[in-house]
This record gives C-alpha cells, sequence and structure tokens, in this order.
C-alpha cells in the first residue's frame, strides 16, 4: 500500500514535512518496524506487570483481562497490517495465513504435537524406555477391559447422541412457538451450567441406594419411588449393564440443552414466508416440520450430531464421579486415564488414545466432505 | 376456515405448553433436590431423604410401652389384641384403635413405640450453614496444649472468584478470536491445503486433553510460563480451537457468496470485510459458543489444577479441597454446586438474546 | 534410597537411644538397603492404626453385651446381636473414584491373621500371589460378615455404595442401627461432634485369629529422612527423635506417637491413649499394604476389582485373577 504524494498547501510547514517522510519506502520500513516494537513493548510491560502480582488483586485481575483479550486482537492488527505492506501478490499469498495461522500453530503445539509424541509413545513399553511393536494395539483391540469399553461407548453414541438431539430439536421447536421461550429454554440449559462434580453429587441423590432391611428409608429418589410404589430398592449404579443407561440419562440431561441452543438458532432462520405459505396451503404443524422445518437445518443437525457422536465417544467425567469405571460401566476415556495416571502404563495409554482418534475420523471425513463439495474460496 | 384455524392454533398451544411444562417439571426435579438439600443440617441429609422437608404424614411417637419380662420375645408376642412374631413387630403394625407400634431397637430393650401417623409441617430446622461454610470457610476449633480453644477459619471464595473471572474472560473471548479468523479463512479464502489442515482440526476434537496434559506442562516449565494466567489462556485456546472452528466454520460457511462478492466489488480488503461484515453478522454463533467456553472454563478442575496450581486458585479448586482430601464434607457440594452456578447462569440469560434473533436478521435487503 | 542419599541414622542418633525409644517394629520397618548395606533411613514420628472396631459404648454396654477378645467370640456376638434383631456390622467401602480402600484395610487385616506377617510381606511384594490359598483363606472369614445380609446394615449390595465415612453414622442412632464398624483409628473425625470418646463410644481390638500369628496391629505413619548430615540437621533429627518435639500436637489431640517415651498420659481421651497403647504393644506391626504395592495394584486394581466381587458383578477368581495379571512386570 503506497501513499502516493500529494502537494497539499502549506507542503513547507515541518510538521507536514516529517509526516510525508513516512510516505518514503524508508519511512514505510520504520514504521514496520516500529509499530510491532511498541506492540510487543506495551505488551512485555503488561505481562511483568502481571507476574510481579504486586497489585491489589481485584487490579490484577482486570489488567489481566484487558491486556489478555487487547494483546490478542493488537496482534491480529498489527501481524495483518505488516502483510498488506508487502507487495501485491505476496501479500495475496500470506493473508489466509494471517488469517488461520495462530490457530493452527496453537492447535498443532497443544493438540497435534502430543498426539505425534503420543504415537511414538503408543509403540513403547509401560516406561517408555524398549520398543515393543504393536503389543499395545493388541491390548487396545483385544484385552476384554477395553471390549467392555467400546460396548458401552457404542451406547453411549447410540442412546446418549438420539436422545440429546431429539430432545433438543423437540424443545427447540415447540419453545419457538410459546410465549415464555426464554423460561423454558434457560431451564432445560440450567444443567449445563453446573460442574460435573456438581451433577454428580445432584445424581447422587437420585440414585443412591441405602440397603434393605428393617427401617431404613431411602434417601435417593428413584429408590423412594420405587419403594413407594411398592418396590424393593436397588442400588442402580452396580446393576450390570444397565447401569450404563442410568448414566447416559445423565449425559441427556446436561447435552440436551447444548444442542437445544444451537438447534433452536437454527430453527430460527427458516424463512417465515415458507411457513405462512405452507400453513395457508392447509399443511398441519407435523407436516411442516419434518418437510420444511428439518432440510432446511440439516446442516445444523449434522453439525450439533457430529459433536455430541465425539463428546459420547469422548465421556469421561460423568463415569469418573459417579462409577470411576467399575461395575462394568467403562468407557475408553476412563481406561485410558487409569492407564495413564493410575497404572502409569504410558504405552497402553498412548495407543488407547490413538485407537480413539481412529474410531472419529470416518466420521469427521464424511462431514468434511459434505461441505467441501460447494465450497470456493475467494 | 378461520375458526377451526382459531381452535387448532389454541389446542396446539395448549398442547405445546403442556409438553414443556412437562419436561421441564421433570428437568428441574434433581436440581430442586439439591437446592432442597443444600439448606438441610448434615447429619439429616444422610437420614432422610429431602422432599421430607415438605409437608408430609408422618409416623410421630405419642407413647412407650415396656413388655414385661415374663413375655419370651423370641415367641409371638401379644400387645394391644395383636399377636405377632418379633420380625414383624419390628416392621410396625396398625393396631385396633388407629395407632401403629413398632418395636424399638433389638429383643434386648423390650419396649415398643407407639405412634399416630399425622400430618408434619415444612421442616423448620432449615439453615445455612452450608452455605456460610462454603463462603466464608470453615471454623475449626480445637484446644491447645495449654487448654485454650483456638479457632481458625479456613479460606473464603472473594479471592478465588477474582481468579475464576480473571482465568475465564479472556479464556473465553481469545479463542473466539482465534477461531473467528480462522474460521474466515477456511470458509472463504483460498490458500493451498486448506481442506487437509481443516479436516485435521476437525479430527483433533477427539484429542482427550488428558493427553496434551504433560507434555506441555513440561514445556511450561522451560518457557516459564507455570502458574501464569497466559499459560493457561493458551492452554484452554489449545483445546478449545477445534469446536470453536468447527462450529464458527460451520456458521460463516452459510453467509451467502452474493453479500461477500458485492462487498469485494466496493474494494474492502479481507480484513475489512471480516471486521465490518462478518464479526456482526456471526454474533449468534459467537453467543453461542461463548456461552459453552465461558461454563465449560468456569467449571473446569482438571486444567486449572494443573497449569494454575494453588497460587492462584480458581473456584472449583477452592471447593475442591473445601469438601475435604477424603470426601468427608461432600454436603458442602451441595451449596457449592448452587454458589458457583450462578455467574455462568446470568451470564446464559444474558448473552442468550444474541441466538435467540434470527440468523441473518436484517442484513439481506429484499 | 538406591542412590545412597539417604544417612543412616544410626550415624546421627545415638543407635541405643533408638533402640530403646522405639519398639523392634517400628526399627524393622526403618530398615532399608542402602549401596552400602542395610542401613536405618530414616526414624518415625506420627502413626495411625487401622485393626480397631468402633462400637457405641454406651448403648453396647446398658443391652449387656461384652467387648469379645477372641475372634470366635467376636463372630458369637455377631450371631448374638443379629438373633436380637439388629443387624451388627456398619460397611462402607464408597469413596469416590477410591472406592474400595476400605476392603483393601480389611483384607490386609485378615492377611496378617490367618497367613502371618512373613506372608504378609511376600504379598505386598508381589511374591505371593492375590490368586492363592492365603489370600483365599482372608476372604473366605470376609465373606462370613460381608456377604451375610443379616450381618450387615443395609445387606451386602449396599456395601458398595455408601461412604466410609457415613458407613459408622447408623451407631450413633437411637437405638443404635449397627454397632460395629472397623476402621483406622481417623474415622473418629467422621463421628457425630457431641459424642465423647470412651463414654459414647469406644474402639476394642480386631482379634487375632491363628494363635501362632498373634495379636499384629496394621497401619501407617510419617517418617523423617536426612539427605545432608550437618550439625543443625543433626540436631534437629536427634530432637525429632523424641517425643517431647511432638507433644504439643498430642496435646491437641491431632497425633499419636511412635516414641516410646511419649507418655500415654499425654493424650487427651481414651480412645486415642488406648490406640496409642495397642500401637506401641503391638507383636507384629505392618505398614498398609495397598499403599506399599505398585500404584497400578495398590491404588488401582485392587480397589476396583474387589469393589466388582462385592457388588457381584464378578466372580473372586475373576478377580484375584485380573489383579495378579495387573502387576507390573
Amino acid at each position: 500500500m503506497n501513499i502516493t504524494q500529494t502537494k497539499s498547501p502549506g507542503a513547507n510547514n515541518p510538521i507536514t514535512k516529517i509526516l510525508s517522510w513516512f510516505g518514503t519506502t524508508l519511512g514505510q520500513l520504520f514504521i514496520s518496524v516500529l509499530v510491532p516494537a511498541i506492540t510487543f513493548l506495551v505488551l512485555w510491560q503488561g505481562y511483568l506487570f502481571l507476574q510481579r502480582a504486586a497489585a491489589p488483586q481485584i487490579v490484577q485481575v482486570l489488567v489481566a483481562i484487558v491486556w489478555g483479550v487487547g494483546g490478542v486482537a493488537l496482534l491480529y492488527v498489527v501481524t495483518n497490517w505488516l502483510v498488506m505492506k508487502l507487495p501485491k501478490k505476496v501479500a495475496k499469498t500470506l493473508q489466509p495465513f494471517v488469517f488461520v495461522g495462530p490457530a493452527v500453530v496453537i492447535m498443532g503445539w497443544f493438540l497435534a504435537v502430543p498426539v505425534i509424541r503420543s504415537l511414538i509413545a503408543s509403540f513403547r513399553n509401560y516406561l517408555g524406555t524398549e520398543w515393543v511393536g504393536l503389543e499395545n494395539f493388541k491390548f487396545a483391540f483385544t484385552d476384554p477391559r477395553m471390549l467392555e469399553t467400546f460396548r458401552n461407548n457404542l451406547l453411549w453414541l447410540v442412546f446418549g447422541t438420539f436422545f440429546s438431539v431429539a430432545f433438543g430439536l423437540l424443545i427447540a421447536t415447540l419453545a419457538d412457538r410459546s410465549k415464555a421461550e426464554v423460561l423454558y429454554k434457560s431451564i432445560i440449559f440450567t444443567p449445563y451450567a453446573l460442574s460435573f462434580v456438581g451433577a454428580g453429587v445432584i445424581w447422587k441423590f437420585i440414585y443412591t441406594y441405602k440397603g434393605t432391611g428393617i427401617g431404613i428409608r431411602e434417601i435417593g429418589l428413584l429408590n423412594a419411588v420405587v419403594t413407594a410404589l411398592g418396590g424393593t430398592p436397588q442400588p442402580w449404579l452396580n446393576l450390570t449393564p444397565w447401569n450404563n443407561f442410568f448414566l447416559i440419562v445423565i449425559m441427556v440431561w446436561l447435552q440436551t440443552g447444548y444442542a437445544m441452543v444451537i438447534l433452536s438458532s437454527a430453527i430460527k432462520g427458516v424463512p417465515a414466508e415458507l411457513l405462512e405459505a405452507a400453513r395457508i396451503d392447509g399443511a398441519n404443524e407435523f407436516k411442516i416440520f419434518f418437510s420444511i422445518i428439518v432440510p432446511y437445518i440439516k446442516g445444523t443437525l449434522l453439525t450439533v450430531t457430529t459433536t455430541i457422536i465425539i463428546f459420547s465417544l469422548k465421556t469421561f467425567d460423568v463415569v469418573r464421579v459417579m462409577t470411576g469405571g467399575n461395575n462394568g460401566t467403562n468407557v475408553i476415556a476412563n481406561e485410558f486415564y487409569l492407564q495413564s495416571f493410575t497404572y502409569n502404563h504410558a504405552g497402553r495409554a498412548s495407543a488407547i488414545a490413538i485407537v480413539l482418534l481412529l474410531l472419529v475420523t470416518p466420521v469427521i471425513v464424511n462431514n468434511v466432505r459434505s461441505f467441501n463439495q460447494q465450497r470456493r474460496g475467494f | 376456515m378461520a375458526k377451526s384455524q382459531r381452535s387448532q392454533k389454541s389446542s396446539q398451544t395448549f398442547w405445546t405448553n403442556f409438553v414443556l411444562i412437562f419436561i421441564c417439571v421433570m428437568w428441574m426435579i434433581p436440581i430442586l433436590g439439591i437446592l432442597i438439600t443444600s439448606f438441610r443440617p448434615s447429619d439429616e441429609i444422610f437420614r432422610n431423604g429431602w422432599w421430607n422437608v415438605f409437608p408430609h404424614k408422618e409416623d410421630l411417637e405419642i407413647s412407650r410401652v415396656v413388655i414385661p419380662e415374663s413375655v419370651d420375645v423370641d415367641g409371638p408376642i401379644t400387645y394391644g389384641g395383636t399377636t405377632a412374631t418379633f420380625q414383624e413387630w419390628q416392621r410396625g403394625i396398625q393396631l385396633e384403635d388407629g395407632t401403629k407400634a413398632t418395636w424399638f431397637g433389638n429383643k434386648r430393650t423390650r419396649t415398643m413405640v407407639i405412634s399416630e401417623n399425622k400430618w408434619v409441617g415444612f421442616a423448620t430446622n432449615l439453615n445455612l450453614q452450608n452455605y456460610k461454610d462454603v463462603l466464608t470457610g470453615k471454623t475449626i476449633t480445637y484446644k491447645n496444649a495449654q487448654g485454650q480453644t483456638i479457632t481458625r477459619t479456613g479460606n473464603n471464595l472473594g479471592g478465588a472468584f477474582l481468579n475464576s473471572l480473571a482465568v475465564t474472560i479472556p479464556g473465553t473471548i481469545i479463542p473466539i478470536l482465534i477461531a473467528a479468523f480462522a474460521a474466515f479463512g477456511f470458509a472463504w479464502l483460498d490458500f493451498p491445503g486448506r481442506n487437509i489442515v481443516f479436516t485435521i482440526i476437525v479430527a483433533l476434537l477427539v484429542v482427550p486433553l488428558q493427553i496434551a496434559l504433560v507434555p506441555i506442562l513440561q514445556d511450561y516449565v522451560k518457557l516459564e510460563l507455570n502458574g501464569t494466567f497466559l499459560g493457561i489462556w493458551l492452554a484452554h485456546a489449545g483445546f478449545g480451537l477445534p469446536l470453536a472452528t468447527y462450529l464458527l466454520f460451520n456458521y460463516i460457511s452459510t453467509i451467502p457468496r452474493e453479500l461477500l462478492e458485492s462487498a469485494y466489488i466496493d474494494g474492502a480488503s479481507n480484513f475489512t470485510i471480516f471486521t465490518n461484515l462478518i464479526l456482526p453478522l456471526s454474533v449468534p454463533a459467537l453467543a453461542s459458543f461463548a456461552i459453552f467456553q465461558f461454563l465449560w472454563l468456569w467449571n473446569d478442575y482438571l486444567v486449572a489444577l494443573v497449569f494454575l496450581g494453588e497460587k492462584n486458585q480458581t473456584v472449583t479448586i477452592a471447593v475442591a479441597q473445601l469438601v475435604g482430601e477424603k470426601g468427608q464434607d461432600w454436603h458442602l457440594m451441595t451449596a457449592a454446586a448452587f454458589i458457583s452456578m450462578i455467574l455462568p447462569l446470568a451470564v446464559f440469560l444474558g448473552l442468550q438474546r444474541y441466538f435467540v434473533r434470527g440468523l441473518m436478521a436484517g442484513s439481506v435487503k429484499g | 534410597m538406591e542412590k545412597g542419599y539417604a544417612i543412616d541414622m544410626n550415624t546421627l542418633i545415638n543407635p541405643d537411644w533408638i533402640k530403646t525409644n522405639y519398639s523392634d517394629a517400628w526399627q524393622a520397618l526403618a530398615k532399608m538397603t542402602g549401596p552400602s548395606g542395610e542401613i536405618a533411613a530414616g526414624i518415625w514420628a506420627r502413626a495411625n492404626g487401622k485393626s480397631f472396631v468402633f462400637y457405641p459404648k454406651k448403648a453396647f454396654d446398658e443391652a449387656g453385651y461384652k467387648v469379645p477378645e477372641t475372634w470366635d467370640e467376636m463372630m458369637a456376638l455377631t450371631q448374638q446381636i443379629a438373633d436380637d434383631g439388629d443387624t451388627p456390622w456398619c460397611i462402607g467401602i464408597e469413596s469416590g473414584a477410591a472406592t474400595g480402600w476400605t476392603m483393601t484395610d480389611w483384607i490386609e487385616d485378615l492377611m496378617l491373621r490367618v497367613a502371618g506377617g512373613e506372608n504378609y510381606d511376600k504379598w505386598v511384594a508381589g511374591e505371593l500371589k492375590f490368586d492363592s490359598p492365603e489370600v483365599k483363606e482372608a476372604l473366605d472369614y470376609i465373606e462370613a460378615i460381608w456377604f451375610n445380609d443379616a450381618y450387615v446394615y443395609g445387606g451386602r449390595a449396599a456395601i458398595p455404595t455408601i461412604n466410609f465415612g457415613d458407613a459408622p453414622k447408623p451407631m450413633f442412632e437411637n437405638p443404635p442401627k449397627c454397632w460395629f464398624n472397623r476402621q483406622g483409628n481417623f474415622v473418629t473425625t467422621f463421628f457425630p461432634e457431641e459424642s465423647v470418646a470412651g463414654v459414647d463410644y469406644s474402639f476394642f481390638y480386631l482379634p487375632g485369629i491363628k494363635e501362632e500369628y498373634g495379636k499384629p496391629v496394621l497401619g501407617a505413619g510419617d517418617i523423617y529422612a536426612v539427605f545432608n548430615d550437618r550439625p543443625e540437621v543433626r540436631a534437629v533429627i536427634q530432637y525429632f527423635s523424641t517425643g517431647e518435639s511432638l507433644k504439643v500436637w498430642v496435646e491437641s489431640g491431632g497425633a499419636i506417637l511412635t516414641h516410646n517415651d511419649a507418655s500415654l498420659d499425654w493424650y487427651v481421651d481414651p480412645v486415642t491413649r488406648g490406640v496409642a497403647e495397642t500401637i506401641r504393644n503391638a507383636t507384629t506391626f505392618r505398614f498398609d499394604g495397598s499403599d506399599m504395592m505398585p500404584g497400578a495394584v495398590g491404588a488401582g486394581t485392587f480397589w476396583k476389582y474387589m469393589t466388582d466381587y462385592v457388588s457381584g458383578s464378578i466372580t473372586r477368581d475373576e478377580a484375584l485373577k485380573q489383579i495378579d495379571a495387573s502387576w507390573p512386570k
């Protein structure tokens, strides 16, 4: 971007002289160095200030927030500005990388590189000292503990995803038409605001079993309902294999809010004229729903389903907090945790992580391909 | 025509609301349970269910009766006109005069409790003790060697709250910013390797963050980033970027091509298109993801524990310490769960109108 | 240890003093093999014991029961209480992600009593397998109590669901809903605040079973080690080897000492005093086994498979085999 020098009135004014010098190539170069340098300096000072931790805490926190957010925004602006200064052809090729670069670098460092390290570790023994080839993978695919996790994750995948998306869609659609929409959506979303430990405590009060005997009063809601109806109380979370379903209920309770939020914004994007026209033509609500709304939001539906499928494969916290993976509720991520941190078998843990990655890839590839069909960049 | 449409509409509204209300009530019951439990004294929590807080019928003791020595408790026992075995008396038997007799303790006590089934009102011993303990720290009293009573209070949550804010706010905004830039790049800009890199990014969605903990920690120690806020922002950015990029990509790619084309024709650069066109249009998606990321960070325990540690405790870490190493004070979790829920809910309520708005409301003419 | 960093205590403190002030059991526990042979790698500070059964003393005495001295007496008393119409034992092993650790304590206590200290050491070192007659015998004794629904409050199915801290609570109800809770002495912190040690509750030593193995005690403790031999360090460690150094802690009611010169009068309540006395007089003292086993087993498969076996989702033999299979090679 070259500033064309124009003759303006008062061109001999010293200030204008200085300003116009910036227009020259030398000046441009100077600025190209100065601006990033100043930016860097400001950020560095902020960093040092935070490091010293001398100011009262609330000041610290405010500075941290401003510095963090402002710093990142500033970095983008400055980098883009720099790239734009380069010759046009170079700029055009480089600019997408300004946009995409930071994300790729961060994800590379935090996720991709550890995966490579894991891949290497998966071929080694538990201390990481010897090469054992495919032995860890043999464990990952054939050990009965792993087979149990595969079965369980499949259950989570099928039932957890289906019900989360179904409920999310149902509520998003219905709430859209009612007056107290915000209230309903807030209620459904509330579980998502809880931490996993909080959810664990909550459902503990539903599933608790105090045992059978004279004078024992159940404190878990489910058992209380069962005894009130005349049945015998059960240790729900210890009943193999039904306990998996009781855990999946918790997941649905947590995830529906997420699905609802995303699907809701998609549903609201369906043009009102389309719906009106269909109604005037006499179509009933069910027909409208299945023939107009669902196809229109197909893309979002696919996105939500994909992410929930992936979460169900990754599920860890609920299982860990509620049962620790005992009594036949083990899932892949929990076995990974046990192998890494409890049994200290880095090789097996890494193999499990790689297997998880492999399981997910088909889902992803399918999705990306369907989007890329219409993608043509500028 | 109009009349049947109206009645069809009103019956629809009825069913819609009915189904919604039913689902919402079922949804809230677990949370209601915990809310009530958080007000109960800790020893009661274990003894009976939280619904006993509400008015209900219960057997209240009116008197006790001692069975004379002459009666053999191993055989049939007669009282109040009824004969039964010890086991049956243990469970409690309705007598003819409407009262209930239940054996007290084991055979050696030789006592029966006579009770009447009466209505009991709302529980009166609800208190804020659990909340006090969580907010201001538990008070422990003990006698030292000189016999003096010493009182110590644990940490309160105020500082932890500020730390959580310092972690959550930038930790939400930074990844969204980075992801928005990247999503735009993947959706609308052409560059070599675009498809492959994007596929890899989406594949990274499945990587369990536990894989990265130890390697990143080692890197941080070398870079002296351990225990700093910058460290945890970067970590959360790394873990959250795949999902953010994926979601925002799906959203941004639905923006009509014509809109962007007309902007290019008008001479705008990629950067200005991004800031003036894409960002405002994406507000629903940005707001949605902001909520998820905020909640995830606010409730996160593992990453904060590993990368921040004890020095800059967040609320989750402070609460976990409260519950005690062996989990003996888990009843405090009931109050803690509520306290830490308030802010995320407020954020949700504040931001939810951003995605209640339609996708492209007001940006397309005609 | 292997690198020789820990300094032999016998060179820092008068060896005779160590011999007098610590029982044989404690001395044996501190012996480790360094590069130059066996040394006393440290000296002990606090201890805690696990071979105790707590009971609601007041109600117990009122009901006319007698404290059992032998295992058979204890089982007879168990049956007696069951005949009287109560469930005698309160057992709970739930503990979040650490569920099952209470059971491992039970098993270790039983191993000491039916297999003896030497076999116990072999077992902890991995030489004696889980799938062995000794371990199975210990489990038989446990099953005689745990798997009998009449003996356990809530029945067998409730054991893996009841939190270990909640388990003793029914003992303090009026009337007590259960009477015995076998647990480490730390559990007194879970008892209701108003209950008075020695009055409302007390404990008895979990009786031995086989005569030849005497009265073993299972427990754990803190140990001091020294890595730098300097005059100040010497002075400090010599001080730590006396009971005096921790007297204040004891009098505040928070510690039990391993030192013989710590007078029993320092303890503030009869229960803690009794526990300290039992530990001091132990003929065999052993450290908690699951703490000493490799983490993969002691804090992993041992807990997991024992819990599954109690819940009934796996057979005993299968569980033992799995634990053996998980031992790191």
